[in-house]
């Protein structure tokens, strides 16, 4: 039960539903009546310029589910560090596109990805498979921008294998659709280190789920996750975290923490921390909290003179700013930063 | 400059102004002195528009204006000021964002140019430097984990650097020692000027030894109970606020 299954065969029948446990929140079945039809090959000359191109030594981009130039997996070597955009773009009108994309790096070898879905069209669905492997010791930071269309379902799901002692970074941004979800499935080697950070910032309708499952199967390693959503309107947050610490995966260390704003009435956060542990000797957390914003602390800002919906931002984005402040690439982080700063005042 | 008429003021059930009438020219200091309860912060949250302080009856004009028909930042924008008893901390705001953010949305409001970030900083440096603030200070979350007198400094430094016309400053003495107190003093009386008004709200006549008051006025039960002069801080000191709680009453 995928959507990658459903768009394959055409059936609706395969997608996942209220039914499946992890997906009863962005639940597909009830929403896709009849699977459309397939995307057609997008307008590449109309496509404007990415916003971490900057940044990157290459850029890849997907247009409608097709890549534009290469193929085959990312494979990158020890030799030196190397910084990829990664850009999967929409341009369909309610048709459906899939993609995959394998990134797969040596042992010692370091990558950052900037990774963005991007929306230039209306009514599609858009489905996005990664498989990403680190080879021992290797390092990836990725950093991820979720701008979808309002009426748009978007799915992304990265499959994730850490060699020993290899260390992934990721933090995702999202600004939902009609359903966005966009999943991590991690398995840790010895002495990995993961850190699986999210921020959600939904407004009107839209919805969006970051949903995560790591599996720690070997002696010491590390999951660092912290996530944190500021819902309004009649918009909804999900949040899945779940941590498998299996027999054997001793000397873990696994910390998670989620923390929303609903800032209006009819908004509305699910979310499920959830924490399997059956080896005896982890260190393992989790926090999970629900809040609005002060409002003694919005009066005394408007005393100051600042209008009620800027007070908001300010307030929103330093709550949202502790996991931004994470990314560890300086010029991805302040394009994180102004990612947030614009969507806090946009669309008011 | 402001002119208060039989100003009533309810928070949830309970009226807790009731019948307020005061008038404060510019250039002048005005100190409200009353027991706890009578009134005192209710009066200047009212004048400041916190949600949930609702004005049943009475006026409050400004300038010629209807001071009570503005939003809190329009108030702010137009030049009052209050100086909060518990001013509040903003995690993860800068206190060089917030206050240029606020300086530039009262500019806008009043139609006037942004202040591009050079020239805010060189202000903020200097109004810093006067009250010997320890700039990077400002670089850190605002108010977050300063000492009570801490935050009372970066209250009156707000003040220099939004140059109001209308100063409420409520229990500014609270909870600071005398060393404190005496910046916060300094710092108001430096801000005294003829196109200036200030409404000094304490519970104690010391704060009013460094910052002498043109009136001083008995807040009992909602309302203004006595008016006189500095001497009546004195007196008040001396005999203690019963008579006008039994009058009142």
């Amino acid at each position: 039960m995928s959507l990658a299954s459903a768009l394959k065969s055409g059936d609706v029948a395969e997608l996942p539903s209220r039914r499946d446990e992890d997906w009863r929140w962005t639940d597909l079945r009830g929403l896709i009546r009849a699977m459309p039809a397939a995307s057609p090959p997008g307008d590449a000359a109309a496509l404007t310029s990415g916003i971490f191109d900057d940044l990157a030594d290459e850029t890849i981009t997907f247009l409608n589910g097709r890549r534009l130039a290469g193929a085959g997996p990312v494979a990158i070597a020890a030799d030196a560090p190397r910084t990829i955009a990664l850009r999967f773009v929409s341009q369909a009108r309610e048709t459906a596109h899939h993609c995959a994309l394998s990134i797969d790096l040596a042992p010692g070898a370091t990558l950052t990805v900037f990774e963005t879905y991007e929306a230039a069209g209306a009514g599609y669905i858009a489905d996005v498979e990664l498989d990403i492997r680190l080879g021992e010791g290797a390092r990836l930071e990725r950093v991820v921008l979720i701008d979808e269309a309002d009426d748009a379902v978007a799915v992304s799901t990265a499959e994730v294998d850490l060699a020993a002692r290899a260390a992934f970074a990721q933090t995702a941004l999202t600004s939902g659709a009609k359903r966005q979800r966009f999943e991590t499935r991690l398995r840790h080697g010895a002495g990995a280190r993961a850190r699986l950070d999210g921020v959600y910032l939904l407004d009107g309708e839209r919805r969006g789920d970051l949903t995560s499952e790591v599996v720690h199967n070997h002696l010491g390693a590390t999951t660092l996750q912290l996530t944190k959503g500021c819902v309004r309107g009649q918009a909804r947050g999900v949040f899945q975290g779940r941590i498998i610490v299996n027999r054997g995966a001793d000397g873990t260390d696994a910390r998670m923490g989620h923390h929303a704003l609903i800032l209006s009435e009819r908004a509305e956060v699910d979310a499920k921390p959830e924490l399997e542990i059956y080896a005896d000797d982890v260190s393992c957390s989790h926090g999970n909290t629900v809040g609005a914003l002060d409002e003694e602390a919005l009066f005394y800002m408007a005393q100051r003179g600042i209008p009620d919906v800027e007070a908001r931002a300010l307030l929103t984005e330093a709550f949202v700013g502790e996991v931004v402040d994470r990314i560890e690439h300086e010029g991805a982080r302040d394009v994180a930063r102004d990612w947030v700063a614009q969507r806090l005042r946009g669309n008011q | 400059m402001l002119s208060i008429k039989d100003l009533h003021v309810r928070v949830g059930e309970t009226e807790i102004i009731k019948g307020l009438t005061l008038d404060l020219p510019a250039g002048e200091v005005h100190a409200i002195m009353g027991p706890n309860g009578a009134g005192k912060s209710t009066l200047a949250y009212a004048l400041a528009g916190r949600p949930g302080y609702e004005v049943t009856g009475g006026s409050a004009t400004y300038n010629g204006e209807d001071l009570l028909a503005m939003t809190p930042d329009e108030r702010a924008a137009k030049g009052v000021f209050l100086s909060f008893q518990y001013p509040l901390e903003l995690p993860g705001v800068p206190g060089l964002t917030f206050l240029r953010t606020a300086l530039n949305a009262q500019r806008k409001a009043r139609g006037e140019d942004e202040i591009a970030a050079p020239a805010f900083l060189k202000l903020a440096r200097d109004k810093a430097a006067a009250l010997k603030i320890d700039f990077d200070m400002l670089r850190r979350p605002l108010n977050v984990g300063f000492s009570g007198g801490e935050k009372k400094r970066m209250e009156i430094y707000q003040m220099s650097l939004f140059a109001p016309h209308l100063l409420i400053l409520d229990e500014t003495d609270s909870g600071l020692d005398i060393d404190a107190l005496k910046v916060v003093a300094d710092g108001v009386n430096a801000a005294r000027a003829p196109d200036r008004a200030m409404l000094v709200i304490t519970h104690y006549q010391r704060l009013l030894d460094y910052i002498r008051p043109d009136r001083v006025h008995v807040l009992a039960a909602g309302r203004i109970a006595a008016s006189g002069g500095p001497e009546l801080a004195h007196e008040l000191e001396r005999e203690g606020y019963d008579k006008y709680a039994k009058v009142a009453a």
